[in-house]
This record gives structure tokens, C-alpha cells and sequence, in this order.
């Protein structure tokens, strides 16, 4: 038997391709499938906006007893809690599902997915892959909209541009910390808490400005888990304030590169999860 | 001597189990799935994988189709290494899991097959010519529009084998086909892979508990316990091995003394009822002709041989 047949090895080039078309195929199943109940997935859809509203009706509150929170006033931080809030929300709806992985191994239903040849990753992301999360989305873009309007920003092409970025990398960061929650999950069985108190819960970080955060928290955020790259450090230089822990001002354009760095790093992460996977009994 | 499809040479699966002893130590504990297990396929024979629960089965076939990777050895499939090229070799094998599915538990069966052959890449046209050959063969016409959820086990399994077999895999794995199926859900899957193996050649490996599986299907027997190889041979050669036995029960008209038959020795009388148990290589007509012929013969059943007890006996010669 010749050893060193790879003619049929699949390149890395190949891998990322598959991965990507899979994606899209198994999500669009799900799409197709989730709109054969039209109602029930406007319905669904609405009810996601409401809930995911309710934490912004919360900052409102607060508005309505302060002026300023941290130094920064409302739109302000309506534009600080709509950026966080349409990253999460972009990441989720293309990666929440890795939350599941946990379930996937329990039930061994990881192993099926092994044995198609589609990247096991795309399989996991693109599980049930829910539209109705626009929802989530919408609301938060339109509070970053509206506070983009209102907050008093000198509005500069470069700013603009970084908005956008902001958004991607952003997305990309929460993205990352789903897939180590994923990868997690691989060592402590039932770990879909653990990742969920660093999605959500670096959400709801994010949403409130860097300013009422002690030190520790903010170094933690940016040198442990890069949670402050998701907005605060493009936001603030955007707003025109110093940036946190301070940073020089070129570093609001960072989050780019951190959240290619982190995303790579998740991703050996899960390559090393999946190789050490130890699958279930029978 | 046809070509080689599956190859292992002295491929072993050990896990770390860690365990608590005290507060915070903890012992590490080596347990290995499979210890050393050599044998080959060759393309076109249907292998069954013996073994009682826990002797590596399942986590011999997960090394096959690349979801686990062997502590050491050597392992090839169609060629391939499964773990290192494991999405080029998934083209090239289908899998069953008996006791889940790999099918999209909300989507209708019709749906998850085009989702699979979107994923596998299966032309149009031979998709349509293997789907509706499947569905036909495997008597599925009716549940195609049915999501995979309210299918009965039965259903499920035949759907499931009908997904591994979309995109014309050279191997098919299953891992306990008929667990759990009734009778006649059984026997149609057993057909059905019997033809399948006839017509395409499908080389298939499946583990199993039901010998009835065995009998019907497989040209080879493989059994393994605690990890090791305890027997590889076919399935006369299991019988001949265990001394199976195979029973004649006859009816006589009255209550008779033990009768007396050349190549069969009576073991029990129950009023007018006897056994009498003869070698399971040796046909059973000459035997019947004879109690015919001399005694007043009412009735008459023969009982299989006990390959359990067979089984039984292997598995406690691998243990000690």
C-alpha cells in the first residue's frame, strides 16, 4: 500500500472555499425551512426585537436620572450600546450556534458532521441558522443610526470608514469568543454558560462606556479577552475623547488586526479542540 | 486476490481517564479502546464487527472514517489516512449510525437528501437515478415529505441509509443497523444491503449485536473484545469454532424413548416432543428422512445453532 498517496488531500486553500459554500448552503436550508411558517417567523422575529430592546430601555432609564454617565452624554452612549449591540448581533446570528457544540458532542451528532465533506466548523456555525436574529440587529442599528444623527460628531470620511470597520471587526471579536467558548466546550462537556457569560456578558460591557469601568477591568479587556476593541477604542477616538487606558490615537484603528489575531488564534484553538475529540461512548 | 480498501496494522485507541483521589489529586488512568488490532478488507466482502459492548467496535469505525484519532498504527482507507484527509476521504465512504441520525431531525427526508447532494457535489442526474433507485429499494416513497423527527426507528434507519448512499460511497460503515427494528424492518435492510453489495460491490463493514445480522449478510466475521482480536474467519468457521450445534425438534405421535439416529444424539424428552442436536455444518435432511422413516413422525422444527453461546464462548476466551 503506497504511503505517500495525497493527491486527494484537501488544500487549505480548498478548505476555507468548502467551508464557506457549505455555510451557505445548510443556512439557506434553514432559512428555507424557517419560512415555510411565515407568522411564526415574523412573530419570532418581532418578539427578538422587543427582547433585545429591553436592555436599551434600560439605558433610557437611566438617562432619565443623569445627564451623563462616565462623562458621556446620551447619544453618545446610544452610539457606544448600538455598536456593541449590531456586532453581537451580526456575530450571533452567523456563529451563535457554535454555543451548541456541547449539545452536538453530547448527542453525538458532532460525529455525523465529521464524516461530510464540509468543514466541521461551517456545520456547527451554520446549524440552525436563525434569520429571525435580524431582529436583534435591526433594533440596535437603528439606535446606532439615530445616535450617529444626533451625537455631536464631526463627521469626516475617515470616521465614517471606521464605522464600518468597526462594525466588521467587531462582529469578528464576538465571532472569536464564541468559537473558544466552542472550543471549550470540548474539555468541560455542558460549558454553554461559560461562553454565553462572555458573549452576552461582554456585551453588556460593551454597551456602557469604558469610562465608569475600573482600570483592571479595562486592561483585562484589552490584554486577556480584547473586548475593548469590539467599539470603545475606535469609539472613542471617533467621539472625539481619549482613548481608554490611554492609547495613542492611531489605535482606534486597530480592531481590525486584533480581531484577525483573535479569530486566528480561536481558530488553532478549535483545530487543537477537534483533534483531541474524544467523541462518545457507542 | 482483489485490492485492499481497508488496512490495519497494530492500531491501538487509548483514552485518559482522569480520576479524583483526595480533594484536588487526581490519578490518571489509561484505558485502551482498542489494543493492537491488525486486519485487512478486501474491496467487495461485507465484514461483520463483532463485540460485546465496550470492546472498541464504535471507536474502531470512528478511527476509520477519520472522527477520532488512533493513539498509534498504521490505518488506511481507500488509501488514505481517514484523520489527515478526512474531508477528501468522506467522499469516498458513507456511515450509518445506528442509534442516531445523520439526517436533519426538522427537514423533511426529501429535503435533507438535496441538502446532501449539494454537500457531497452529486451531479443533478445521478442524484435523481440514485434517489429514486433508493427510494424504491428501500420502500421510501411515502415518507419523503415527512420531517426525519415523526419517523418511526425503522423509517429513520432506512432514510439514513439511503443518505449514506447519495453520493455512491465505494464503503459503507454502519454501526448496528438493526438495532432496536423490528422483524420486518430488519429483514428489509438486511436485503437491501445484500443487493447492494451484490450489484455495486460495496465494500461494507457492520458492527452489530443481532448474529442474525451476521448470518444473513456477512461473507467474513471479525470479533473483538476488550480491544484485541479474538476471532477473524467466516461464519461456518464461527460455528465450527464454538462446536455450534444446531437442534431438531420432533413431534412423534406417542411418547417414545429416546430415538435412535446416525449423527444426531437425543438431549431432552418432553412427553411425545424430542431433541435432538446434530453438528450445524451438517445438513439437516438426512436426519429428518431417518426419524421419518422409522418413527411415526407428527412434526418437526430446527433451531439454529447458538452462535450467542458461540459468541459467549469467544468473548470469555478474550477476557482470560
Amino acid at each position: 500500500m503506497p504511503t505517500g498517496v495525497r493527491a486527494d488531500r484537501v488544500s487549505h486553500a480548498q478548505r476555507v472555499g468548502l467551508g464557506l459554500s457549505g455555510y451557505v448552503m445548510i443556512a439557506r436550508m434553514w432559512v428555507r425551512a424557517s419560512l415555510a411558517y411565515r407568522t411564526s417567523f415574523v412573530l419570532l422575529s418581532l418578539s427578538q426585537l422587543v427582547v433585545t430592546g429591553m436592555d436599551f430601555l434600560v439605558i433610557l432609564i437611566l438617562f432619565s436620572h443623569t445627564d451623563a454617565l462616565g462623562g458621556l452624554r446620551a447619544p453618545e452612549v446610544f452610539f457606544i450600546y448600538g455598536s456593541s449591540a449590531v456586532a453581537l448581533g451580526i456575530a450571533d446570528m452567523l456563529a451563535g450556534s457554535l454555543e451548541a457544540v456541547g449539545q452536538r458532542i453530547r448527542d453525538g451528532s458532532l460525529d455525523s458532521m465529521l464524516v461530510r465533506p464540509i468543514p466541521v466548523l461551517a456545520q456547527v456555525a451554520a446549524d440552525q441558522f436563525a434569520l429571525r436574529r435580524i431582529g436583534r440587529i435591526t433594533q440596535a442599528l437603528v439606535v446606532m443610526v439615530i445616535a450617529i444623527v444626533v451625537a455631536p460628531i464631526d463627521w469626516t470620511l475617515a470616521k465614517g470608514v471606521l464605522v464600518v470597520l468597526m462594525v466588521f471587526a467587531g462582529s469578528g471579536i464576538f465571532g472569536a469568543v464564541f468559537l473558544l467558548g466552542g472550543c471549550f466546550q470540548f474539555v468541560a462537556g455542558d460549558a454553554a454558560e461559560v461562553s454565553n457569560a462572555f458573549t452576552y456578558g461582554g456585551d453588556a460591557l460593551a454597551q456602557l462606556p469604558w469610562t465608569i469601568y475600573p482600570k483592571e477591568l479595562l486592561r483585562a479587556a484589552v490584554f486577556v479577552l480584547p473586548l475593548a476593541f469590539i467599539n470603545w477604542v475606535p469609539v472613542a477616538w471617533i467621539l472625539g475623547r481619549p482613548l481608554p487606558l490611554g492609547m495613542p490615537p492611531f489605535m482606534a484603528w486597530s480592531s481590525p488586526v486584533v480581531s484577525a489575531g483573535f479569530l486566528g488564534v480561536a481558530g488553532l484553538l478549535w483545530r487543537i479542540a477537534l483533534r483531541s475529540y474524544r467523541s462518545t461512548g457507542s | 486476490m482483489s485490492k485492499t480498501v481497508i488496512e490495519l496494522r497494530d492500531v491501538r485507541k487509548d483514552f485518559v481517564l482522569r480520576r479524583k483521589a483526595g480533594r484536588l489529586r487526581r490519578t490518571r488512568h489509561v484505558v485502551s479502546a482498542v489494543a493492537g488490532l491488525s486486519f485487512r478488507v478486501s474491496a467487495g466482502e461485507v465484514l461483520g464487527y463483532l463485540g460485546p459492548n465496550g470492546a472498541g467496535k464504535s471507536t474502531t469505525i470512528k478511527m476509520l472514517t477519520g472522527v477520532l484519532m488512533p493513539t498509534s498504527g498504521y490505518l488506511r482507507v481507500a488509501g488514505m489516512e481517514p484523520m489527515a484527509e478526512r474531508l477528501a476521504l468522506t467522499r469516498r465512504i458513507g456511515v450509518v449510525f445506528g442509534q442516531r441520525t445523520t439526517l436533519w431531525w426538522d427537514l423533511p427526508l426529501r429535503d435533507s437528501f438535496a441538502l446532501l447532494r449539494r454537500i457531497y457535489r452529486v451531479d443533478e442526474q445521478r442524484h435523481r437515478h440514485n434517489l429514486e433507485e433508493l427510494v424504491e429499494l428501500l420502500n421510501l416513497g411515502d415518507l419523503l415529505d415527512q420531517p426525519v423527527r415523526s419517523l418511526s426507528l425503522g423509517q429513520r434507519m432506512r432514510g439514513d441509509i439511503a443518505a449514506a448512499l447519495l453520493h455512491d460511497p465505494e464503503i459503507l460503515y454502519l454501526d448496528e443497523p438493526t438495532i432496536g427494528l423490528d422483524v420486518v424492518s430488519k429483514t428489509r435492510v438486511r436485503e437491501f444491503l445484500s443487493a447492494l453489495n451484490a450489484e455495486r460491490g460495496t465494500t461494507i463493514l457492520l458492527t452489530t449485536h443481532d448474529l442474525g445480522d451476521i448470518e444473513r449478510l456477512c461473507s467474513r466475521v471479525t470479533v473483538i473484545d476488550h480491544g484485541r482480536m479474538v476471532f477473524d474467519g467466516s461464519v461456518a468457521g464461527l460455528h465450527r469454532f464454538g462446536n455450534a450445534e444446531r437442534t431438531l425438534v420432533v413431534d412423534l405421535a406417542e411418547p417414545l424413548p429416546p430415538v435412535q439416529v446416525n449423527g444426531g444424539q437425543v438431549v431432552r424428552v418432553d412427553g411425545p416432543r424430542q431433541w435432538i442436536t446434530f453438528p450445524a455444518e451438517q445438513p439437516a435432511a438426512p436426519l429428518v428422512a431417518q426419524v421419518a422413516a422409522e418413527y411415526p413422525l407428527m412434526d418437526l422444527s430446527v433451531a439454529e445453532p447458538d452462535i450467542e453461546s458461540v459468541v459467549a464462548k469467544l468473548y470469555a476466551r478474550g477476557s482470560a
